[in-house]
């Protein structure tokens, strides 16, 4: 393992061996912006399709046009892109600059200096003063307080707000103020990573500082960069790691941009498109060449040379090339992206999404992926805070076998727990303790005398709060002296050791030593497969698994509370493996687990403590709605199964019993894990096709083997099932599943609050995180953060699918008018022999792409086939958005039809009316170019679903502009149209044609829509009826249940299915919750599902 | 005691973060007011029937004055040859020697009014052709300094002195030379050549102070020679004809006869037949013709609009029926199950 030492405050030495503290987010440095911005953009293919035809154009024997109208709309794209990057990395500057010109105390040839914290060296020392920014990460030496701590707010690092405390070296401890400036030694530390929980480093201080032992050091010791001192006076420090290698700079990565599906769908489009062209070329081409030699060398007046160049064959190709290149749309990308930020926008304005209790917005930190928000397939769920509060509150206990709480549900109004506390019971003042002391929270008394907690569990949070609410205050925390007030005598405890809680141990613990008797005990809290096998010898632990089962089926988080006499010879003697564990360099937390074990068992089990974590407002109802969007949701949780069923079933994420059955696979061995499994999908298949809610339930074990050795198997049950509960995985499994489901095609949404569901988050398409109470940590990893997991319907339902609708009618249409033109281009070319003459001139083409067409399309924003209201009331309706109904190869054919039949259109209109005498090419050109203008100006105005005053002046404002356009263009004597729209105008006969091809451009198109849209009506059209009517759609909510009976009959693979099922089904899961309903507070909604859009289902849709 | 206290702090750092709050606006909440239409049958029928009402009168209308201009067409290039080349037209009209000049008798259909326009029609000829099209300086026609922006005209850019030429390129160099003598009763009717081209480009695309330059001077001769005296702003014939057509077929104006052609009114034309249409098999007309409102004759956009009209109405009447006969409430509820397969309604 690669290692850095540090010679603290000695100036010679590690100079320069390290990077200095100067931070650099910069991308890009003047002088390699411009290489490195166009290489970048150069690594897209449609930008080296667009640069070759560019390219291309400058040739003047072949360009149809002049260069500029390809490089001009080019070179602005490039610019744009380019400013935004600049204008970015200039921020990024901007900030860095402030941060690296900070003024800092560093300790210099043993003097205290003010310098430039981007000077600052690895050794340096660095002083800081209360509510000072951290300027690279420190090991901490010293701190004003006597005990040798200091606080610090890591917000900007873990997003968590509470305080944290830092501790420095015991080596440390005590060296005066005075000596610290003179104080010499080594750190020996690892290299730079980015891990911000873990610091595994030996600290050895030189003579006069002699202490002979390596000091290990953890994260305990260290405060790091972008960290706040809080609360303490000063603080100084060895500055470890520095500028870009601190732990922040090294998590600070530029995310893998995400591409969506409309992105991919748009991407083969334009493949297809690229296809289709190149044919044309090939086909134009040859027949060109053919022309030329039979026709054109008749030609006289067109002078033919007898022999040509080489590559002479290759001319005309090359011109149709040019010609066509405008099929694939220069402008897609700029109008996407531009679409794209406001989309995002939409969402963080949206004050429908802001949590008013903490008045958090929601934002969209990812702009690009709107689209995937509509298409949603599967949701993969966290519990603890993304489902439920994560506001704990200790509601029942159970101290030695008694229960408490099970009447009012509330122990702490529970009499006899009360009259337990007041009359001394040993074993309920023991459960008391553990609450109160077992744990990392640090009570803050304020001026006034109230005590408030600040602590990084919301489980130990609330445990410490009923403890005090039992008169068993926890008053004061100094280093390691707590002092509890317990009805109004102080007891005094003196924390030895905290084993710290790590999700592989599962539980906590630490070693306190009774000030008074001199006793030292070991106090524990855990899960209670972590406790309850390591109850003492003889002790029965029956209740405790009773009251631990009880508790998991009511939602309740239960912990075992446990207590341990030690001796002393025992403790001091575990106490030098456990130092040692902890200054390895080489699997510290390894180590440490295994010697915390050797502490802990032979447990006196104290009893069991539950918390409850409500449900959020509006959870199941969010996920009813979504459900019925089709929407299949996963649920994975650390938490352990009982728990997570029952959460389940309170917020409708499983039907109870008669409708609803959970399918358990379980095991422990491969053969047991085979056996479940394939028992689940059978049953599973077989049922698929009943109106029945199956949920599978797998824990971490069996879906380790699963994962392992069963992949197949288990793909084809994550297919099947649209609901599923995972419970007890690590973060790593969940990213597994997420990554399993995206495997099979499937668009994924992770939603999740705390650290563990980062990776989660991070491996989804889409990651949503909640801005929970376990810190930001989620939710700056994710695409999107909300406060509330309710803000997801909106998020999904309105402002994916207008996005995912939006986005489907601007790349069509782009195609569509790029097309229009082409096909012009290409019929003209039949009458001007095949040769590639352009009808059109350059300023027009230009001005098409870039201004005529752009800015009708771009006011499709604010677009809205349904109002929000009629989607939220009918989430099925999202299907539409799921399959890629709206932007797929057959939609995308028939805005390949309409432009190819707009051309034909345009092209005989403005030919025939255009004829003989008047035949001109600079009108006529004019003549075809006005007919297109009109004509997408229409079909505009046709696909609009929403009126708003920006779109009326969008879309008839840009048509007067045309016409003022070309009328100054046509004012400029030096212009190639010179007066050509002034004497359009004034001819009858112009408007005449242009009427003509709207009414024969748009009327077919019109009845056909009026057709389909009266007679053959999509879902959409009938809401869209319904909803502007005004009629029967309020009274939908009545028609649901004449729904099921259809179900049966229309659905050819349930029909094909059913005759083949057992009637009768025994639920697999005997202890199904079915009991526990009518304890459970929360009513249920006993809705079924009405879009069984089975994955099966689902599939067959997505491909046609 | 600890709850208070919590509480405070929380509702504080609220009413810090609702100042960051977005301003609420409609535009923001993507709750403009707009207007939704949808397609009812109403409204759609009613389009169409309004369509149809407007486009009926205005097709008869232009039909209507398309019938009223009088037009005389005389194809004359394969009777202007003589019979003893009639196999050999080519050689005919590419030999120095022949004689060029043809007589042809025209009838007056109806009564023409003056102006009377005289046009030459080419077929087959592509004046589109890309090769052609670009062979022009728009530069040089311009104005004398810019003798030499002759980049564009090659093959017919510069003589073998090197000198440039003045008009250049293939489009001014294929002139049409051929030309009309008109006579009625044996008296000359007299031919406006002036005010034949379009004034803007008498006025800045041909400069006043261009004179013609070794043209048609080169070893091959193309079409007309100009008279090296007058500047381009007055060679009309070359501005016309620098007008290149879109399309193969094409008339050019000739000049004007200004009195009035009564009905059966003969009418003699002397036609020195001297452009080669022989060799790609173009054909060549004179044509007299008067003008409406429309422009000249031309029942296309008459009988477009007749027909869209009438497509409009007889569609109208089949969505009136269809709607009697299938009457479909719109919005209807029970079309709106979720579980039928909607397959079925792909869009």
């Amino acid at each position: 393992m690669m290692k850095r030492y540090v010679y603290i405050n000695d100036d010679e030495l590690s100079q320069d061996l390290y990077c200095d503290n100067r931070i650099s987010n910069r991308k890009y440095t003047i002088l390699n912006f411009l290489p490195k911005n166009l290489w970048e953009q150069f690594s897209r293919f449609m930008n080296q399709y667009f640069l070759l035809i560019a390219c291309l154009q400058l040739w003047p024997l072949i360009t149809p046009v002049n260069p500029a109208s390809t490089w001009g709309p080019l070179i602005f794209i490039f610019a744009v892109s380019a400013t935004k990057e600049a204008w970015d990395d200039y921020n990024r500057y901007l900030s860095d600059k402030k941060a690296n010109e900070k003024e800092v105390w560093v300790v210099r040839q043993g003097i205290k200096k003010h310098i430039q914290a981007q000077d600052i060296r690895v050794g340096s020392l660095v002083w800081l003063r209360e509510n000072d920014e951290v300027p690279c990460d420190l090991v901490l030496i010293g701190t004003s307080e006597p005990q040798g701590i200091c606080y610090v707010e890591t917000a900007a690092l873990d997003g968590e707000t509470d305080l944290k405390t830092r501790v420095i070296p015991s080596a440390c401890m005590g060296i005066d103020f005075e000596l610290l400036h003179k104080i010499k030694g080594v750190i020996e530390c690892p290299n730079p990573d980015k891990d911000i929980r873990r610091f595994d480093a030996n600290l050895r201080l030189f003579p006069p500082f002699i202490d002979n032992d390596v000091c290990p050091l953890t994260i305990r010791n260290t405060i790091l960069q972008s960290c706040y001192l809080r609360n303490t006076e000063w603080a100084c420090g060895i500055a470890v790691y520095t500028g870009n290698e601190t732990k922040l700079g090294m998590s600070r990565g530029i995310p893998e941009p995400k591409l969506t599906a409309v992105d991919a769908m748009i991407d083969k489009l334009t493949g297809a498109i690229f296809v289709f062209q190149i044919v044309v070329v090939i086909v134009l081409g040859i027949a060109g060449n053919v022309w030329k030699d039979t026709e054109a060398r008749k030609q006289w007046y067109v002078l033919y040379p007898n022999e040509g160049p080489w590559y002479e064959l290759l001319i005309i190709p090359l011109r149709f090339e040019l010609l066509c290149s405008i099929m694939i749309p220069i402008s897609i990308k700029v109008s996407l992206d531009l679409v794209k930020s406001l989309y995002a926008k939409f969402i963080d304005w949206d004050t429908e999404m802001i949590d008013i209790e903490t008045g958090t917005t929601s934002n969209a930190a990812n702009t690009a992926i709107s689209e995937d928000l509509g298409q949603v397939e599967y949701i993969l769920t966290d519990k603890t805070g993304t489902l439920t509060e994560n506001k704990m509150i200790f509601k029942r206990c159970c101290v030695g076998g008694v229960f408490y709480g099970n009447e009012s549900g509330d122990a702490l109004k529970d009499v006899e727990l009360l009259n337990a506390v007041t009359s001394g019971s040993a074993d309920t003042i023991r459960f008391l303790t553990v609450m109160a002391i077992c744990n990392t929270v640090i009570p803050m008394q304020s001026k006034s005398g109230a005590i408030s907690y600040k602590a990084q569990s919301q489980d130990e949070e609330a445990l410490v709060r009923a403890a005090a609410r039992l008169h068993m205050v926890f008053v004061n925390k100094n280093v390691n002296i707590l002092e509890i007030n317990f009805n109004a005598s102080i007891v005094q405890y003196e924390v030895l050791d905290t084993l710290e809680f790590t999700s592989d141990r599962k539980r906590m613990s630490v070693v306190v030593k009774d000030c008074k008797s001199g006793n030292i005990v070991l106090l524990s809290k855990g899960a209670d497969e972590a406790i309850l096998p390591y109850a003492c010898a003889g002790q029965q632990t029956r209740t405790f698994a009773d009251a631990v089962e009880q508790y998991a089926q009511l939602g309740l988080r239960t912990f075992c509370l446990a207590w341990r006499d030690l001796e002393e010879d025992e403790y001091r003697e575990w106490s030098l493996m456990f130092k040692e564990a902890n200054s390895t360099l080489v699997d510290r937390e390894w180590r440490v687990a295994e010697v915390c074990q050797r502490l802990e068992h032979d447990f006196e089990i104290l009893g069991v403590a539950a918390i409850e974590d409500r449900l959020q407002d509006g959870v199941p109802e969010t996920i009813e709605t979504l459900r019925k969007a089709g929407i299949n949701f996963w649920m994975l949780t650390g938490d352990k199964q009982k728990t997570a069923i029952q959460i389940a079933l309170s917020c409708n994420f499983v039907s109870p019993e008669p409708k609803g059955q959970l399918l358990l696979i379980n095991g422990k061995t491969e053969d047991e894990v085979c056996r479940s499994l394939e028992r689940v999908l059978l049953t599973m298949r077989i049922t698929n096709s009943e109106p029945k809610d199956v949920a599978f339930v797998v824990d971490g074990w069996a879906l380790e083997i699963a994962l392992k050795h069963y992949r197949k198997a288990f793909t084809e049950l994550a297919i099947l099932s649209r609901t599923a509960i995972c419970c007890r995985v690590t973060p790593s499994q969940k990213a597994q599943l997420v990554e399993l489901l995206k495997s099979c095609d499937y668009k994924t949404l992770a939603i999740g609050d705390g650290g563990n569901d980062v990776r989660m988050i991070q491996q989804a398409d889409i990651g949503v995180g909640i801005n929970g109470r376990e810190g930001l940590q989620a939710a700056r990893a994710a695409d999107y953060s909300i406060g509330k997991f309710r803000f997801l319907k909106r998020l999904i339902l309105v402002h994916g699918r207008y996005s995912y609708n939006r986005t489907a009618f601007l790349s069509q249409y782009s195609f569509y008018k790029s097309l229009l033109i082409c096909f012009i281009q290409i019929l003209f070319s039949f009458i001007s022999g095949v040769s590639g003459t352009s009808l059109f001139n350059s300023v027009s083409l230009m001005a098409y792409n870039v201004v005529f067409t752009s800015v009708p399309v771009l006011v499709s924003v604010l677009d809205k086939d349904l109002s929000e209201r009629t989607v939220m009331q009918h989430p099925q309706i999202l299907f539409y958005c799921q399959a890629g109904r709206l932007l797929n190869p057959s939609t995308f054919a028939g805005w390949f039809g309409r432009s190819l039949f707009h051309a034909i259109v345009v092209f005989v209109i403005t030919l025939h009316a255009y004829a003989h005498e008047k035949s001109e090419m600079e009108e006529v050109s004019m003549v075809a170019f006005s007919g297109c203008i009109w004509l997408q100006a229409f079909v505009v105005a046709l696909e609009t679903n929403s009126f708003t005053i920006l779109q009326y002046l969008a879309i008839w404002g840009n048509l007067a502009a045309f016409y003022i356009i070309n009328w100054i263009v046509s004012g400029l004597p030096s212009s190639g149209m010179y007066m050509i729209m002034f004497r359009l105008c004034r001819q009858p006969s112009y408007w005449m044609t242009m009427f003509l091809i709207v009414a024969a451009g748009m009327g077919p198109v019109l009845a056909l829509k009026y057709f389909r849209y009266t007679y053959r009506p999509s879902k959409i059209n009938l809401l869209q009826q319904a909803e502007r009517l005004g009629g029967p759609i309020l009274s939908l909510g009545n028609i649901e249940p004449q729904e099921r009976s259809l179900e049966k009959d229309v659905s050819p693979l349930s029909i094909a299915q059913s005759k083949n099922r057992s009637p009768v089904f025994e639920p697999l899961l005997s202890d199904s919750p079915n009991s526990t309903k009518t304890t459970f507070g929360t009513p249920f909604d006993f809705f079924q599902s009405q879009s069984r859009l089975s994955s099966s289902y689902s599939r067959n849709c997505k491909d046609n | 005691m600890a709850e208070t206290d919590g509480a405070s702090e929380s509702s504080s750092t609220s009413a810090k973060k609702a100042s960051k709050k977005p301003k609420y606006s409609r535009f923001t909440q993507q709750e403009l007011p707009a207007c939704k239409p949808i397609l009812t049958p109403a409204l759609v029928i009613t389009t169409f029937i309004l369509i149809g009402i407007i486009f009926i009168p205005i097709g008869l209308a232009s039909l209507f004055a398309s019938e009223k201009v009088v037009e005389v067409v005389d194809r004359y290039d394969k009777d202007c040859v003589p019979s003893t080349y009639s196999d050999n037209s080519l050689a005919y009209i590419q030999s120095t020697n022949t004689n060029k000049t043809c007589i042809r008798s025209l009838t007056v259909p109806k009564k023409m009014t003056s102006p009377i326009y005289i046009y030459y029609q080419l077929d087959n000829f592509y004046q589109n052709h890309r090769r052609y099209v670009k062979s022009r300086s728009d530069k040089q026609l311009r104005s004398r300094e810019n003798e030499r922006e002759i980049k564009d005209c090659v093959p017919e850019d510069k003589t073998d002195g090197k000198s440039p030429i003045v008009p250049c390129g293939l489009i001014a160099w294929s002139l049409f030379n051929d030309t009309y003598m008109f006579s009625s009763k044996n008296e000359v009717l007299r031919v406006n050549k002036k005010g034949i081209s379009w004034k803007s480009d008498q006025d800045y695309k041909f400069g006043s102070d261009v004179y013609p330059k070794n043209f048609q001077k080169g070893h091959l001769i193309g079409g007309a020679k100009l008279n090296e005296s007058i500047p381009l702003s007055q060679q009309e014939d070359l501005i016309v004809w620098m007008r290149t057509a879109a399309l193969p077929t094409f008339r050019k104006l000739y000049g004007k006869i200004e009195v009035d052609l009564e009905a059966n009114q003969k009418i003699t034309v002397e036609i020195e037949n001297n452009y080669n249409a022989y060799s790609f098999g173009g054909t060549k007309k004179l044509i007299l013709s008067t003008t409406s409102w429309i422009g000249g004759k031309n029942d296309f956009l008459g009988v477009a609009y007749l027909t869209i009209g009438g497509l409009c109405i007889f569609m109208a009447i089949g969505f009136i029926l269809l709607y009697i006969v299938k009457p479909r409430p719109l919005g209807d509820p029970s079309f709106l199950s979720w579980n039928r397969n909607p397959a079925g309604h792909v869009n």
